[in-house]
């Protein structure tokens, strides 16, 4: 951690003296704010352009010699592919009501992190390119050359978006920043510009079938490990199949959920839940990967990444596919993967085994997320549930960006909850539902050398969560992304120390009353469940 | 996907309401001469000069209702010193006898509705 | 400085207008407002066409409420549309009503490091009355055009002038689109953050609209114009027979030249929005993806790792740790 809290709390909202057009980044000055820049093994893997050894402090940055050529060719492309794009280029009359929405922007007082001036950013090349008055204008008119110090100005506020798309709740015109940086991140990647955080786990995933590059029998083995874990703790046996032919459901969670602290409870949990109801399914060691990198790069890795879904779901032979707690994988597979990868007719329209409950909403892309699939389930009072096991917590919950603003998985999470936890709190209205906050750290931000601008990022939630810390001593910061458990503990323990983070499935597998279970005496973390954080009366 | 089944006639939409006049009027033949006043026979000014009439007539007499009505003053002297009574009734329709074919063609035209005749009684225009 | 450009422009169309209707009316009473119209009918086409061209390949709607899943989880139809009709409701309360813009909030970050977001409707109510304005304005103007005038225009001007105030009644658009306009211009001006973000094309459509509601006001109560003249020549231009009546003053030849300006301008310049807002694709689009597939017509092949790649390339792995594979049966 290079900056205290206090230090970075110094953030001063208004913006520089001299004009934002003329740009220039001081990358070794700004360390702590930018993110390494992609490997040349995983782009060569990938097939991708210009892979080399770089560093954005570099005076040169090895483009190919017509980079702008490429650059232009590229934008063209885009703009005949995307209305979107092409529609949010012209639009846009800088009223500024997003200015203050953005939580890089309320971390950090840059004026070019208001969704704005981000995209004023491309949006002025494009004048400059492709319109009639930046042509002959050319500044006057808001165009502006396409220049070395533009590309490397790209690349440091492009990774500087997590694609949250806050913003575009508030535009009256629905501009949605997540395209435009998209956008920016594809040319940018036609220059081999890009960052290892997000290119290293897309090679990953393509090879092994995940982000981390958990190899199969690894993947085995840390299944196994998990369940033998549950088994110690709740004395029930859980074996789950992998790629096991003829199952009916094909279960897909984010590789993390597998891999690392906490998301490994949340593991737990679904298999606990799997296991109470006799569900007949099946992971994958193939499609061992819920979430999808390739997002943060391009639309065209995204799709690579995808195909491995329905691909296995055919394979396998399964009716219908279940997707675990995580926040892109769900802007992908609601929003993209039946266009991507579809259409989806060897499946079944996805019904529930245990209630019956035909998932109508999921008739065509035949994937449910598991907190509809687990809302159902309670709702048919086909779960008995001891929320007394979690009285250690003091909860709040934290949507995560794409299943709230790309899906509008609101309430399931909130009803899992409030039959799970007795202790439910939530946070300010405005940080919540469709205008919640960024963890920070979305769109392949999540690693260590860009952590003040994580931190940054990170703070309008964190301030939130402090809130309902402070009013009603909220312990546990619950969520259903995997990016969201990767990286709030570190934003927790920076802003407000004394709060942890789980799935909210690592909670239901607490609560779950299973039959020849031991008498739990640790929740599935290990800890005592009449710990620290309990408290006997309500607030 | 592209729309087109929307997004074309909803343009065609736009474009015939913002060209409407133009094909309404030429369909209609409507003529786009200004009305002609009937002026009172013998007279060649009005209480002021025309283009000041024509221009101002509606604040001169809001002017003449407050001062005839609510200050009793009833004497108004034009800027040529002739003195008048402030009286629609009596000096204004004194000579603009038909209000259908004096003040009504004008106001019709441009779609003024004055107040006046809340309160006045218009005179049947000719019948003398 | 960029307001200075902007103001010189519209100066300079002022003063066009002041000199050039001197010398030769006919072409600023007939041939300019012709021309103008022409752009603007033609620029809107070909722009609306340039973006119906491209296509929409992927369903992004920007949800911003409870999606439709399990029957007894209630839907927020108009934040979160899955019908057509779910989705005319919405892009109803966005154009006519700015609903995102309501959502507003302002964030500050308090002497005590807390970050509070206060509503903040003022935008809002600024945007709001500055274009409903210009619409009952626009709509008002009508009356020019038309011969005779229809009962529902009269009636909009009737209550426009609701207040009986003044003489010419004094029109609630005038005072609130003068109104508006001082305060969008105001916050250009003086809001930091936006003035940092503002162009000469920001400033450009604002001093220009504000010229024409000035001009349009002075004409109505300062130098008055004869509005038969006027209409007469709005009607001759409608039927194609342009005749240029006597008694046009220059304060109007700038009035019209103004507006003839900014109608030619629109199709050009960031006054799209108009036709953006309707095909905006995280707007216009129901949040129904997992029931209705969406097809992108471009969807190209992209280099995939096959199952079978992935089981030749682990297969010794795989059979160590005992996962079943193709052929195993």
């Amino acid at each position: 951690m290079s900056k205290t809290p206090e230090e970075l709390l110094q953030i001063h909202y208004h913006p520089p003296k001299h004009d934002w057009m003329d740009p220039s980044i001081d990358f070794e000055a700004r360390r702590g704010t930018w993110s390494y820049p992609g490997g040349v093994k995983s782009l060569e893997y990938l097939g991708l352009p210009n892979p080399r050894e770089w560093s954005p402090t570099d005076e040169d940055w090895k483009l190919p010699p017509n980079w702008q050529e490429i650059v232009h060719r590229g934008f063209k492309d885009l703009l005949t592919k995307y209305r979107s794009l092409r529609i949010f280029m012209d639009c846009c009359v800088r009223c500024g009501a997003c200015a203050d929405k953005c939580h890089f922007f309320i971390g950090s007082g840059d004026p070019k992190n208001m969704p704005v001036l981000r995209a004023e950013l491309l949006r002025s090349v494009y004048r400059k390119d492709f319109t009639t008055a930046g042509k002959i204008l050319g500044r006057a008119a808001g165009g502006r050359a396409l220049t070395i110090d533009v590309i490397k100005e790209w690349f440091y506020y492009f990774y500087q978006c997590t694609e949250c798309r806050r913003c575009s709740v508030f535009c009256p015109y629905g501009i949605d920043t997540a395209e435009i940086t998209m956008a920016a991140r594809e040319l940018l990647n036609l220059l081999g510009i890009n960052i290892n955080w997000i290119v290293e786990p897309v090679a990953n995933c393509q090879r092994t079938g995940n982000h981390l590059g958990i190899q199969p029998h690894t993947f085995k083995d840390n299944v196994e490990f998990l369940c033998e874990e549950l088994e110690d703790i709740t004395g029930i046996h859980v074996d789950p199949p992998i790629n096991k032919k003829g199952a009916e459901i094909l279960f897909i969670m984010p590789s993390a959920d597998y891999f690392a602290d906490p998301g490994i409870y949340t593991f737990m949990g679904y298999m606990l839940l799997f296991k109470y109801l006799g569900l007949d399914y099946t992971l994958s060691a193939y499609a061992s990967e819920g979430g999808n990198f390739g997002l943060f790069l391009s639309r065209d890795t995204a799709k690579r990444l995808n195909y491995k879904m329905y691909a296995e779901a055919k394979r396998l032979g399964v009716k219908w596919i279940l997707g675990g707690e995580c926040g892109h994988m769900w802007r992908v597979v609601n929003q993209y993967m039946d266009t991507m990868n579809g259409p989806a007719d060897f499946l079944e329209v996805p019904r529930s085994p245990v209630t019956g409950t035909v998932f109508e909403n999921a008739a065509s892309t035949k994937m449910v997320h598991i907190c509809e699939f687990t809302a159902d389930l309670i709702h048919h009072g086909k779960l008995k549930l001891d929320p007394s096991r979690n009285d250690w917590a003091r909860v709040t919950y934290h949507d995560a960006c794409n299943p709230a603003r790309a899906m509008g998985l609101l309430e399931e999470p909130r009803y899992l909850l409030k039959h799970a936890v007795n202790h439910f709190y939530e946070m300010p209205e405005n940080t919540i539902r469709e205008q919640t906050f960024c963890c920070g750290a979305g769109a392949g931000l999540g690693n260590d050398e860009n952590i003040d601008m994580r931190m940054r990022g990170g703070l309008p939630r964190a301030n939130a969560v402090k809130y309902v810390h402070e009013q009603h001593r909220v312990n546990l910061l619950t969520c259903i992304c995997a990016i969201d458990r990767a990286v709030l503990p570190t934003l927790m323990d920076f802003w407000v120390p004394g709060v942890r983070v789980s799935g909210i499935h690592e909670l239901i597998g607490n609560a779950l009353v299973i039959d020849g279970e031991n008498e739990r005496t640790t929740n599935l973390r290990g800890e005592p469940l009449h710990g620290e954080g309990e408290v006997s009366d309500d607030v | 996907m592209y729309d087109a089944g929307k997004i074309v006639p909803g343009l065609v939409l736009f474009l015939a309401v913002v060209t409407f006049p133009f094909w309404l009027n030429v369909a209609n033949g409507t003529s786009s001469a200004a009305p002609k006043l009937e002026l009172p026979k013998g007279y060649t000014r009005c209480v002021e000069a025309t283009p000041v009439m024509r221009a101002t007539h509606m604040e001169l007499l809001n002017r003449w209702r407050d001062l005839a009505v609510r200050h009793a003053n009833r004497v108004f002297t034009n800027s040529n010193g002739q003195r008048y009574v402030r009286s629609l009734t009596g000096t204004c329709l004194g000579c603009h006898r038909d209000k259908k074919q004096f003040c009504d063609r004008c106001h019709g035209y441009m779609g003024v509705t004055p107040y006046c005749w809340n309160c006045h009684v218009a005179p049947k225009g000719g019948a003398q | 400085m960029r307001a200075v450009q902007a103001l010189t422009v519209v100066l300079l169309l002022i003063a066009i207008a002041w000199g050039g209707a001197a010398l030769i009316p006919a072409v600023f009473a007939v041939a300019v407002p012709y021309l103008a119209l022409a752009v603007f009918l033609l620029g809107i086409t070909l722009h609306i066409l340039a973006w119906a061209r491209v296509p929409v390949p992927f369903k992004i709607p920007s949800v911003c409420g409870q999606q439709r899943s399990l029957p007894w989880i209630r839907q927020q139809r108009l934040e979160s549309p899955f019908t057509s009709w779910q989705v005319a409701g919405r892009m109803a309360l966005e154009i006519l009503l700015f609903r995102s813009l309501f959502r507003n909030t302002r964030s500050v970050l308090t002497p005590k490091q807390r970050l509070v977001y206060q509503p903040d409707k003022v935008l809002w109510l600024g945007a709001l009355a500055f274009h409903w304005s210009l619409l009952v304005i626009v709509l008002r103007h009508l009356r020019f055009f038309l011969q005779p005038i229809p009962r529902s225009i009269q009636l909009l001007s009737a209550l426009d002038g609701v207040f009986q105030l003044l003489v010419p009644t004094l029109l609630i658009t005038d005072v609130l689109i003068l109104g508006a306009l001082l305060y969008l211009l105001g916050r250009r001006l003086f809001n930091p953050l936006v003035r940092y973000v503002s162009l000469p094309a920001d400033f450009f459509p604002l001093l220009l609209i504000l010229g024409i509601a000035i001009t349009g006001i002075l004409m109505r109560y300062v130098d008055k114009v004869d509005l038969t003249a006027v209409k007469e020549l709005a009607l001759s231009l409608t039927v194609f027979h342009p005749t240029v009546p006597h008694g046009l003053s220059p304060l109007f030849f700038i009035h019209l030249f103004l507006v003839s300006s900014l109608i030619a301008y629109i199709p050009f310049s960031k006054l799209m929005h108009v036709g953006g807002v309707f095909l905006s694709p995280t707007r216009n689009l129901p949040n129904n993806n997992r029931a209705r597939r969406h097809i992108n017509p471009w969807n190209h092949p992209v280099p995939v790792h096959t199952y079978a790649e992935w089981e030749e390339e682990f297969h010794d792995k795989l059979k160590a740790a005992g996962i079943p594979m193709e052929g195993d049966d």
